[in-house]
């Protein structure tokens, strides 16, 4: 690592930080956390979800956009941010169908887990039931639109890590959806495969591999037994490279 | 039963509160005073099949098992039956296989403790007319400490073995397509191997005490509601009772065979259901007999009644000992699904221990593959009986079309015609009594309907009685609430 050295207040903890980095990425490489969604260490940033708002004096700033300075005051834990960050939750669930009973990826979601660390016990939004187009035409992959959070992690990763271009966002405001950059506009037609990035990195259950589902029992899943702010956003097995190993 | 019903008087007995759906009684009387009708209305289920659809298949069996909060692990498998052809897999992994089986044992098993020790005992212990406040499973509890707390720690048995299996107590993970998802640690089977020493003792001696309730007053026991019906169920290759796999066998209620070892995936050209419009619980019935007459019962008489023999030993002796007793050659006593319920119950203890002694338990040889197909029928005895389940998915992997027929729906017509009986037999006058209305529910309880679970737990099932005639309109109404306390009219 190059550059000189520094650092900010973090609720009250010295996070020392590279110039250039981001408010998120120092806070990380610290072994803290701050929630997010749209947010992945390999990626470019998006800065779409609005999760990682923290208050820099009384400003709000989102953690992944914003470059760490000297000094800085970062509040993370205060019980504004946590209603505001409640607030987008539910609005998230409020957008989708999210039925966690049967989703492979509970347990396991950053979605869910968020909602269960800021204690999320209902929507106050009016649930909008979207039926969006499921997409299985994929031998393997599955994409279930509703669940789709538009955090364009998939989209990135494609373009970043897979060198394919695969997915995209299109639409504006509540219209906003995953469109697949196929001529018929289905996954089954595109040069996606199992072992790409962008099928591995959803962080909630819109893009889900057709078999080998529901390995774990409940109980033992990831989210069941850890907070998210002790272990970081994380879907076991899947991440490489991303975030560091979980230690034991 | 008869059609004009503009003449007569109406009885409604309704659900005030209900936990799920709504549920109402309406008993027809003729001029003469005779109940010839009687209807049990039901909201169940409504809506699950079209929910469904769209989703993509692999999570049927964690959807489909939302259905119900006491059978949830019938579900679950009849679901995971039905994806095994699905994803092409006729023969699951011996390890799988085991596991299912012991997972399935556990559910009927709990289901049946919690049926009889709460539901059903404190009206067998303390008599249909005893106080009301006290017919219940504290009133167990309190009048007979330790068999309250064997008929406890029985239904906990059953449920340790679920979450050893699936992670949770109720709607867990466990049975994937083609398999199970995880083997069990040998540390769990020895604790569940201690436990079952203690299980067996007591299953069998709850089986002696539902024996001795329903033979204390044989009269009623036989009186009550007898129904000669015809009884359908799954039975093994070799006629042994079954609970997880076989062919479907019918009897006619004389004990001669009406059909034996049907394809269960050919059930749609063996049943079908009729819709009522005023239940929105349907009317399966067999094809060849048409609605009115092709009414069956399922359930553990209906299993007891149709096997050949039980593959435990001591079930099987209990089995004889009840055909002996009050079969002629079948029983029809509806209250004799009590007494079968705990012989079914002592058989989910035997087989538990045996199965608790197979090393496999442990093995990780767990699923299986095969080629794809789009349909899958799923067939399996839930503690209430025979369950179907049968989806057709897209080209995406998604269900299609999903058709369920659940236990209580096939014994719709059973429990209509039992409450019928009951009713007509003590009906008196143009008064509703509290005897009358504890009856109805003693018969429809019998049956073990989802219905009663939902409502009946611990206290009572809140009911009103309403009493018409078409030319004067109301004539007398009689309510319990969920303490117990009647107000009339
Ligand atoms: S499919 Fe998943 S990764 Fe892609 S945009 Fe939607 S939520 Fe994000
Ligand atoms: S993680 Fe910063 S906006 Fe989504």
């Amino acid at each position: 690592m190059s550059g000189m050295k520094s650092a900010f207040s973090f609720d009250g903890i010295q996070i020392a930080f590279t110039s250039g980095q981001s408010i998120m990425q120092a806070v990380l490489d610290g072994g803290g956390y701050i929630p997010h969604l749209c947010y992945h260490p390999q990626l470019s940033v998006h800065g779409s979800c609005r999760l990682c708002m923290v208050k820099v004096g009384d400003r709000y700033l989102s953690a992944c956009t914003t470059e760490a300075q000297n000094g800085m005051q970062v509040e993370n834990q205060i019980s504004e941010l946590r209603e505001l960050r409640l607030k987008l939750l539910e609005m998230l669930f409020a957008e989708g169908n999210h039925f966690c009973p049967s989703c492979e990826l509970s347990g396991n979601c950053q979605l869910q887990a968020l909602a269960y660390e800021l204690g999320m016990t209902h929507s106050r939004f009016p649930l909008q039931y979207p039926t969006r187009k499921r997409d299985g035409s994929h031998a393997t992959v599955f994409l279930d639109r509703d669940r789709c959070i538009n955090c364009e992690i998939c989209v990135r990763a494609s373009r970043e890590l897979d060198g394919k271009n695969v997915f995209s966002l299109s639409g504006r405001g509540s219209d906003t959806a995953l469109q697949i950059n196929s001529e018929d506009g289905r996954l089954g037609s595109t040069d996606l495969i199992a072992t790409d990035s962008s099928a591995r990195l959803c962080p909630v259950g819109a893009l889900v591999f057709k078999q080998g589902n529901y390995a774990e029992r409940p109980n033992e899943r990831l989210y069941d037994t850890h907070i998210i702010s002790e272990t970081g956003n994380r879907r076991p097995a899947v991440v490489s490279g991303g975030y560091p190993e979980l230690g034991e | 039963m008869r059609d004009k019903t503009d003449k007569l008087r109406r009885i409604a007995i309704e659900p005030v509160t209900r936990v799920e759906g709504h549920g109402k009684v309406t008993l027809l009387l003729d001029e003469e005073g005779r109940v010839v009708q009687a209807r049990l209305h039901i909201v169940e289920f409504r809506g699950f099949e079209k929910f469904i659809q769209g989703h993509p298949y692999w999570e049927l069996p964690l959807l489909v098992q939302r259905l119900c909060g006491i059978c949830p692990v019938s579900h679950h498998l009849a679901a995971a039956k039905a994806i095994d052809q699905i994803v092409g897999v006729e023969t699951l992994s011996p390890a799988a296989l085991k596991l299912r089986r012991l997972l399935h044992f556990g559910q009927v098993l709990q289901s049946h403790a919690l049926h009889f020790f709460h539901l059903a005992s404190p009206d067998l212990l303390f008599g249909y007319d005893s106080e009301i406040s006290k017919r219940n499973i504290l009133g167990v509890l309190h009048k007979h400490p330790q068999l309250a707390l064997q008929g406890v720690k029985i239904r906990k048995f059953g449920q340790q073995i679920i979450e050893a299996i699936s992670g949770k107590r109720i709607h867990g993970i466990a049975a994937i397509p083609g398999g199970m998802n995880k083997a069990l640690a040998p540390s769990v089977v020895s604790t569940l191997q201690t436990s079952i020493r203690e299980i067996l003792p007591w299953a069998t001696q709850a089986l002696e005490l539902a024996k001795q309730l329903c033979l204390a007053d044989r009269v009623h026991f036989d009186g009550f509601a007898s129904l000669p019906s015809r009884y359908l169920s799954l039975v093994a290759p070799n006629g042994a009772l079954e609970l997880y796999d076989g062919k479907l066998r019918i009897r006619n209620s004389d004990g001669s065979s009406y059909i034996d070892q049907f394809d269960p995936c050919a059930y749609d050209q063996l049943i079908n259901e009729e819709a009522r419009d005023w239940s929105y619980m349907k009317f399966p019935f067999l094809i060849a007999e048409g609605p009115e007459q092709g009414w069956y019962r399922v359930g553990p008489l209906a299993r007891v009644n149709n096997c050949d023999f039980i593959p435990t030993p001591k079930a099987e002796q209990a089995r004889q000992e009840f055909l002996a007793l009050s079969g002629d050659p079948l029983v029809h006593g509806t209250l004799a699904y009590h007494w079968a319920r705990m012989i079914e119950a002592l058989h989910c203890a035997e087989a538990i221990d045996l199965l608790l002694q197979d090393s496999e338990l442990c093995s990780d040889d767990l699923q299986r593959q095969g080629q794809k197909s789009n349909e899958g029928i799923g067939v399996i005895e839930a503690p209430r009986g025979t369950l179907f389940h049968h989806y057709r998915i897209d080209d995406q992997d998604c269900v299609e079309t999903a058709n369920l027929i659940v236990s209580t729906t096939s014994n719709n017509h059973a429990m209509n015609e039992s409450v019928r009986l009951v009713a007509d037999a003590k009906l008196s006058g143009r008064e509703i009594t509290p005897e009358l209305l504890n009856l109805v529910e003693v018969a429809i309880r019998a049956y073990d309907p989802c219905l009663s679970c939902a409502t009946h737990a611990v206290g009572q099932m809140p009911l009103k009685i309403e009493l018409h005639d078409v030319r004067q309109g109301l004539l007398h109404w009689l309510h319990k609430d969920q303490r117990g306390d009647f107000v009339a009219a």
